[in-house]
């Protein structure tokens, strides 16, 4: 990327971006705001944009409404597995396709892209079934197991091999006696340690999010997710604002911590990933 | 060692699509499992229910609505990017933002915002005169508060896969252009938009899958009639994967529930190559 472009920027595009960075953070900011406050604090015409001291106060219901607790733990072990298990069966299938010769690897790396167009939102009833006959429903592996491994993390780590396992290194390992699991693990593993690391905060960040398929194979009242957990916050006779934004304001910590300390990798990696046109 | 993903990927993906199939053509209840045979009759039900009409119509309205305006200011907020700007790296992390925040978190926010009585947006539209809309009630006015939320969610991550395909764009294409006296706007439609063709019909075809299966945000988006996940009282704004939910996980009518899996599928497909196809002509024009 060059650092000049074509164009330079005036006063008119900094002030466009102001306004649209300010449209990107106000919900969240106003969701705090709204957790802060008491509910009768929202009926004031004209909301004021100051928090209230009522944030403890709101946290605590949380967690006596629900077990916030155990579904930040649930969420963290689905979450932490999915990532784990992407980054490592994602690089070791990339490696595969990218550096091993084998018949038909080419046409086998279409398939996986190609699942990638399969809506698995389309197949949860059997999915469903399947879950209730293996005795998973309401358990976690019901929805850590078909996470485990993605099409986007075997194309994404294809990739990086393709960019940082350089062939001759490969060969090198080999003629002298490693097999291909102590190559894979020792030469080709970590030249791609940060690609590796930013594929596995996204695959943690949409784990983290999922909310569909939680909420039809887990128990909302037993042990969900944090997602689900907020759909139950959300579901009570009358609706309680302030309770349920402090429910989301906890639940989005998370995944804002990670994107503020990796936001320059991420997006850089949101751009690599793009099909260039 | 590719083993994993294909194994992870038949069972858990392949398998239970074409299982769907088979679901379907049964009367097959949830709790108490297949009740026989039933051929083509969940589709021929599907065909004269009123709710599934309603659905789709809904589906299609939602998607028109969200994706159309969300792809031009992303289009917008790209070429805004492309320039020379100071703290490059900021500016696209906070573009980003709201895409890493999950549907379920931003659906209560924007639930809060479009509130009748107490929500910002009326507030705001007080401000200027106009009176404080229903958004929950009204059909155009749930959608277009339901849209608001997908444009919000995701015009900064398309912005940024434009951005890219936008850097790889030969800089001598737009500095050839400038001294023929060609305006930005004529710059931009003539030589910025076919150069990233590719990239936008990724963008379209990705967010035409996406939008055709909105669920969270319309389904949090009335909190409290969450439970019923009907949509409003009049199912106002109940898409087609809120519809399969409400029939197989409330109702426990799994055929059913297939076949509307099917028949969403098969409309995904057809929208997708339409827009496809429509895409490409508004692309290659200028």
């Amino acid at each position: 990327m060059t650092a000049t472009r074509h164009t330079r920027s005036g006063p008119i595009a900094y002030a466009l971006l102001v306004v649209i960075l300010v449209a990107s953070v106000f919900p969240l900011y106003y969701s705090f705001l709204i957790a802060s406050k008491d509910n009768s604090a929202l009926g004031d015409a004209v909301p004021s944009l100051v928090p209230g001291g009522n944030l403890f106060d709101n946290l605590t219901r949380v967690f006596d409404t629900v077990d916030f607790w155990l579904a930040m733990q649930n969420s963290m072990v689905v979450a932490g597995t999915v990532a784990i298990s992407n980054v490592v069966l994602g690089t070791l299938a990339g490696f595969a396709f990218a550096r091993l010769r084998f018949r038909g690897g080419n046409s086998l790396f279409l398939v996986v892209v190609g699942t990638s167009m399969v809506p698995t939102q389309l197949g949860v009833i059997p999915l469903y079934m399947l879950m209730s006959d293996l005795d998973w429903y309401g358990t976690l592996q019901a929805v850590i197991v078909p996470a485990l491994i993605g099409a986007f993390s075997v194309f994404w780590m294809r990739q990086a091999c393709e960019e940082s396992v350089p062939h001759e290194l490969v060969e090198a390992a080999r003629v002298d006696g490693c097999s291909v699991l102590r190559t894979f693990w020792h030469v080709a593993f970590p030249a791609v340690r940060p690609q590796a690391a930013v594929m596995g905060m996204f695959t943690f960040m949409t784990a983290w999010n999922d909310f569909f398929w939680p909420l039809i194979v887990l128990d909302p009242n037993d042990s969900p997710t944090v997602q689900v957990a907020l759909s139950t916050l959300a579901s009570g006779y009358y609706t309680d604002y302030s309770l349920m934004l402090s429910g989301a304001s906890l639940a989005v910590l998370p995944v804002v911590g990670i994107f503020i300390l990796l936001a320059r990798q991420i997006v850089g990696g949101i751009m690599q990933g793009a099909v260039k046109g | 060692m590719i083993a994993p993903f294909f194994v992870v990927f038949g069972v858990f993906g392949l398998y239970p699509l074409l299982h769907t199939a088979w679901v379907s053509l049964h009367d097959w209840q949830l709790i108490d499992g297949d009740q026989g045979f039933t051929g083509l009759a969940n589709y021929a039900e599907l065909l004269s229910d009123g709710h599934f009409w309603n659905a789709l119509g809904n589906t299609v309205s939602l998607f028109l609505l969200s994706t159309i305006p969300q792809l031009f200011a992303a289009l917008g907020l790209a070429t805004l990017l492309d320039r020379g700007l100071r703290g490059r790296a900021f500016w696209r992390a906070g573009v980003l933002l709201p895409n890493v925040i999950s549907v379920a978190a931003v659906a209560l926010v924007f639930a809060q915002l479009f509130g009748r009585d107490f929500g910002v947006v009326n507030a705001l539209l007080g401000v200027v005169g106009v009176d404080p809309v229903d958004w929950r009630a009204e059909t155009w006015a749930s959608h277009l508060a339901i849209s608001s939320m997908v444009v919000w969610r995701w015009t900064g991550y398309n912005a940024l896969i434009y951005l890219a395909a936008m850097q790889s764009v030969p800089k001598d294409m737009y500095e050839s252009a400038m001294l023929d006296g060609a305006s930005r706007l004529r710059v931009f439609w003539s030589i910025t938009v076919p150069s990233i063709r590719p990239t936008i019909l990724f963008t379209v075809i990705v967010s035409t899958i996406g939008g055709m299966q909105l669920f969270v945000e319309p389904q949090l988006f009335d909190p409290g009639g969450t439970a019923t996940g009907t949509g409003g009282d009049d199912r106002q704004f109940q898409t087609l994967v809120m519809y399969l939910y409400e029939k197989g996980f409330r109702l426990f009518d799994a055929g059913y529930s297939s076949a509307i899996a099917w028949v969403l599928f098969l409309v995904i497909l057809v929208v997708a190559v339409v827009n496809f196809a429509v895409a490409r002509r508004i692309a290659s024009k200028g």
